[in-house]
This record gives C-alpha cells, structure tokens and sequence, in this order.
C-alpha cells in the first residue's frame, strides 16, 4: 500500500513536470532565452579558445592598432589602447557571468535560511528577521549598493558584496511566505510528530519544496544584477582596469562615442543580449511552472 | 473619514521607525568608512595634532551612540553634512540640484505611464496574438537595456548622424545668454512656458526629449509588464464578462471598468519606479550632461567625497518611502474597495 502510494505520488509530479516542461518548451521566447544563456555559459568557457586575440582581451595593449574601425580582421573593431573589441567582450562575458553567480549564491545562501527561519518560529524571531529586511528595502537597491561601494573602495570584490546587501531580503521573504504555507502541511506535522528535530525539518523537508520559486526568481535576478554590475562598471566603482568588463568599457568609449561609434557599441551589444537572456528564460521559467499564470 | 485619519495617523507612526532605520543605516556605513572621518576631512599628510583637534570638532572622541545621537541631532536640523570638495552644505546643494533631476523624472515617469499603461492594455486585449508577442518584447527590451549605453545610442543617431537634436544639457548655451530663463518653479519648461519665453520653452524642450525617453525606457517595461497581467486578471472577473455579455460597447468596458480597477497595481509601480528613478539619474544625467542630482553625486563619487555620497542616499530613500507612502493614500482614497 504504502508503495502504491509513493507511486502514484511519483507519477503525479513527473506529469506535472511533464506538463510544465511542455509549456516550458511551447514559448519560443523562452527557447530563445534558453538559448542565450547557453551559449553565455559556453562563449565563457571556451574564452581563451574563441577570442581571436586571447591575450589582447585580457588587457595586454597593442597601441599601433588603436581605434581602428570594424573590419575583415576586427570584427568589432579597436579600443584607444589597440585591443581587439570582439576579444575583450568575450572575455568580458567570463567577469560579468562570474560576478552574477556569486552575488546570486550569496544572497539565496543568506536570505533564504533566513526566510525559513522566519517563517518556521514566527513570533518574535520572524518579527525581527523582517524588520530588518524591510529597513534594507526601504532603501532603492541599486542606489544603497553605489553608496556602500563608495565607501568600501571601487573593485569587483566590494561591487559583489555592495550588491548582495540590499538583495538577500527578496529571499528572505520570498522562502518565509513559502514556509508559512508549507508549516501546517501534513508531511510536516508528520515529521514533527515523529520527532525530527526543527532543524531537520527546516532544512531537509522545507527547503525542498521552496527551491522551485527561489530558482526562478534567481534566473530572472540574474539578468538585472548583470545590468547593475555594468553600471558600478560604468561608474568606475566594479571591474579596474585592465581585467575586461562591459560596463567598464562603454564608460571608456563614451568620450569617442561621436567618431568610433564601435567602442562603446559593441560591449552594450553584449550586456543587453546578456540581460535579455536571463529575463526571457526566467519569464518562461516563471509561467511554466507557476500553475496560475499558465493559460 | 476618520478611519482615513487614523490610518494617516498609523503609516506616519511607521514611518517614523522607517526613518530611524534608514538614519542607522547610513550613520553604519559612514563610520565603516575605511579611512579616518577626520583623515579624509583634512586632506592628504596632516599633523597629529591637526587630526586629534578635527576629532573633537567631529565629535570621533565620543562613544558611537553619541556619535549617532549628534548624528540625529544634525539630521533633525536640515544639517545633511558638509561637501569634503565644495565645503558648502550638501543640502543646500542638493536643492539647488533638485528641480532639474525632477524635471527629468516627471517626464520620464509621465511618458512612461502613457506608453506602459496603453501597450499592457493592448496587449492583454490581444493575448496571445502577433501584437500582444510583439508588446511582449518590447517590454523586455526596455528591461534589458542598460540605460547608459541606450543614451549613448540615442546621441549617435539624433545627434551624430541625424542632426536634429541637441547632445546635452538643459538648454541651449546661445538661449541661456540671449533670452534667459526667470527661476521660479526651477523646471525649465514650465518657467519658461508661464513667462512666455517661447525660445527657451522649445529649447528646453528638445533638450528634455532624449534623456527623457531613456530614464523612461526601464519603467515603460515593468509598468507595461504588470498593466497586461492585472488586465487578463480582471478581464476574467464575473463583472467585466457580464458587461461584455450585455453589449457595452467594448471600449468602454475596457476603459472604464477593467482599466480603473487595474490602476492600483499599475500606480504603485509606477511610484517605486519614480523613485528609483533617482538612481537612473547618476547614469542619465552623466551621458547627456545634465546638471541635477545625478552629475553632483558622481562628480561626488569620483572624489570620495563621502558626506554627499550619504546625504544622497538619504535622500534617495527618504524620496523612495515617501513616494510608497502617497501612493499607497491615493489608493486608498481612488478605490472604495481597500478597507483601512
């Protein structure tokens, strides 16, 4: 009986997948988006392989080329300091795609325990947990990571962490409300009953079931942390020279942006594409395995 | 009525601990400053005994809740702290740099109020369709897009290539001599409309158009994403389908009875995304040399000039909760149905 249970429990959740997968793969907008980010993921990986002047987009100058315009040999044409553009937005998609992830990793890896936490005591803990997500909120997140970059010193390592600060309570509340739904279901009644300990539930029984919104909403985060990593970039508060970096790169081309349209061009090419990516997957992401947003 | 004012009543009183929040935050992040307060107050290679005297005027000799309190003390004075670059108060700056920012804002905000609003409209009418696929993308392109790059864009193309408009700035150099404007209100294309100073209203106006639409381009995209959802949403609801059913004339149906009730989402979005839009400035307003908020903190930025930098986001989140605060009352007051 119990068998038979688990089952049919089974084969009710690989429908669901089935069908989610179907409406999933039916978007073409969605495909598109899949298929951005893949070959995202692969252009970084094979950098060094793909960029036709490897050590030129990592920064080494070749000043006898400088500013040449798009041509047979470059396609994207040359920066001021003689450096191949299509290079160095190759490699700059490695900085970017890095960056994304591990400001991702931090922000789930502290708000989501927390919501857990939050949602799983209630009372005095969550009144506290929430009080303190709803004071960083209070500030625009874009606006709070500029000002605590500003202060910590521009570089890639501070631009993550100035970033994840005013990020994690999405998370937070985002796997608190997924707790409290989650609390009085009866697998966790059951498991309370049996003697789990809160911890074991909290982390073995409820943050499986709260993965599916959090990876969702982490691709769709994804795109918009990319967008503001290339505006610390632009700022001079991210990415230093000569490490390359989209952002970091229009801010230089702005000043020949009138003559050598193809500098600043090309790494905004880039980061839209990037960014349009990751939004159009977790839109998809989004409809296809949110029930009620599936017509 | 009353119920209203005890509501008024209510959100004021949270405000107040919002307010203490965000004073505790920015008082944090000034003091993790890396460098010494009074280092950076002095300037490069001071004598001790320089440094010991600027302590105490800067009160760094005090225990930190002291330090907080007189912090509080400076707030609660209009005292926002000194400019380590200019040495004038950062406040005085700030308003002096306000309206211009908030002239491009509003129009940004307006622009993409209409567009948004009429695209989700549209393509919630027309689900699923060639129109509704191609809204779609549209707004998803004005959320990827970063707003630096779309302005550097817009220059080469209007400006570089096309010639008919203006590269930057609030007003053309030749109108700000020969027929300046009077300051009233501070936004240029009001001032010069009401003083009928027609020269420098459509110069003001040209110089509004790009930046405009590129602070607008972000907002148009989320404000259209959340009018097409709450519109398939109510177009389900039992009311509209029976208005459909009995024959009122579609546009109607859709304008004064779907529409109005998919306002409050849509509004909503709209004020975070005016207040955010603060922040777009920094970018915007460097690109096409606009003289508001956003060039003074970048130009602040640049320096270090950590004083500004704090003022700046105060104010950024004092707009931002404020701004959620109004919205949230003219909601109240526009649909009968929220209960306080």
């Amino acid at each position: 009986m119990k068998r038979l249970k688990k089952n049919f429990y089974r084969g009710g959740r690989l429908k669901e997948y089935r069908r989610s997968l179907h409406f999933f793969l039916k978007n073409p907008l969605t495909i598109l988006g899949l298929a951005i980010v893949i070959s995202l993921i692969l252009i970084s990986i094979f950098a060094s392989q793909i960029a036709p002047y490897p050590e030129q987009g990592r920064g080494i100058s070749s000043v006898k080329d400088r500013l040449l315009s798009p041509n047979y040999e470059r396609l994207f044409g040359t920066d001021n300091l003689g450096r191949d553009i299509l290079s160095r937005v190759i490699f700059g998609s490695r900085v970017s795609l890095k960056a994304a992830v591990v400001v991702i990793l931090i922000v789930v890896v502290i708000g989501t325990p927390l919501g857990i936490i939050a949602g799983y005591f209630g009372g005095k803990i969550d009144e506290v947990i929430m009080r303190m997500s709803d004071m960083v909120l209070a500030f625009p997140s874009l606006l709070l990571a500029i000002a605590i970059v500003a202060i910590l010193g521009p570089s890639l390592m501070n631009a993550m962490i100035a970033l994840s600060v005013p990020w994690w309570p999405w998370y937070t509340r985002l796997a608190r409300s997924q707790t409290i739904s989650l609390r009085e279901r009866q697998f966790v009644e059951a498991a309370r009953a049996v003697g789990v300990s809160n911890f074991k539930i909290m982390f073995r029984h409820i943050l499986p079931n709260c993965l599916t919104p959090i990876i969702v909403q982490a691709t769709l985060d994804m795109g918009y942390i990319i967008l503001s990593l290339a505006g610390l970039g632009f700022l001079g508060l991210g990415t230093q020279p000569p490490t390359p970096d989209w952002g970091v790169m229009i801010s230089k081309g702005r000043s020949f942006i009138l003559n050598q349209w193809w500098f600043s061009t090309f790494p905004g090419v880039a980061i839209f594409i990037t960014v349009l990516g990751f939004n159009l997957l977790g839109d998809g992401l989004a409809e296809a395995l949110n029930p009620k947003r599936r017509k | 009525m009353n119920k209203f004012l005890r509501y008024i009543g209510r959100r004021l009183a949270l405000l107040i601990l919002v307010l203490i929040g965000l004073s505790i935050i920015t008082f944090t992040l000034a003091r993790i400053v890396p460098s010494d307060p009074a280092a950076v107050y002095l300037g490069p290679r001071p004598r001790p005994e320089q440094i010991a005297e600027i302590r105490i005027k800067l009160g760094l000799d005090k225990p930190v809740y002291v330090q907080y309190a007189y912090y509080l003390r400076d707030l609660l004075h209009g005292d926002l702290g000194t400019s380590i670059r200019t040495h004038q108060p950062v406040l005085k700056s700030i308003l002096r740099f306000l309206p211009a920012s908030f002239e491009l804002m509003l129009t940004a905000i307006i622009l993409a109020l209409i567009i948004g609003t009429l695209l989700g409209v549209a393509s919630a009418q027309k689900e699923n369709t060639l129109i509704d696929h191609a809204d779609r993308l549209f707004a998803v392109t004005g959320v990827s897009l970063p707003a630096f790059w779309l302005g550097l864009l817009f220059q080469l193309l209007f400006f570089r290539w096309l010639g008919i408009l203006p590269l930057g700035g609030r007003i053309d150099i030749y109108v700000s001599l020969f027929s300046p404007i009077k300051h009233i209100t501070g936004f240029y294309v009001i001032d010069s409309l009401i003083t009928g100073n027609w020269v420098a209203f459509k110069s003001s106006i040209l110089h509004l158009i790009l930046p405009g639409i590129t602070l607008a381009a972000y907002s148009t995209g989320i404000i259209m994403r959340m009018t097409r959802a709450t519109m398939l949403e109510i177009n389900r609801e039992d009311y509209i389908v029976a208005a459909r059913a009995a024959g009122i004339p579609e546009r109607t149906v859709v304008f004064k009875y779907a529409l109005k009730n998919a306002m409050a989402p849509t509004l909503t979005t709209a004020g975070l995304a005016f207040a955010s839009m603060l922040t777009a400035t920094f970018f915007i307003e460097t690109i096409f040399y606009w003289p508001g908020v956003g060039t003074y903190t970048v130009k602040s930025i640049l320096l270090n000039d950590y004083p500004v930098i704090m003022a700046v986001t105060l104010v950024g989140a004092l707009l931002y909760v404020l701004v959620n605060l109004v919205i949230d009352l003219v909601l109240v007051f526009l649909d009968p149905r929220i209960r306080l």
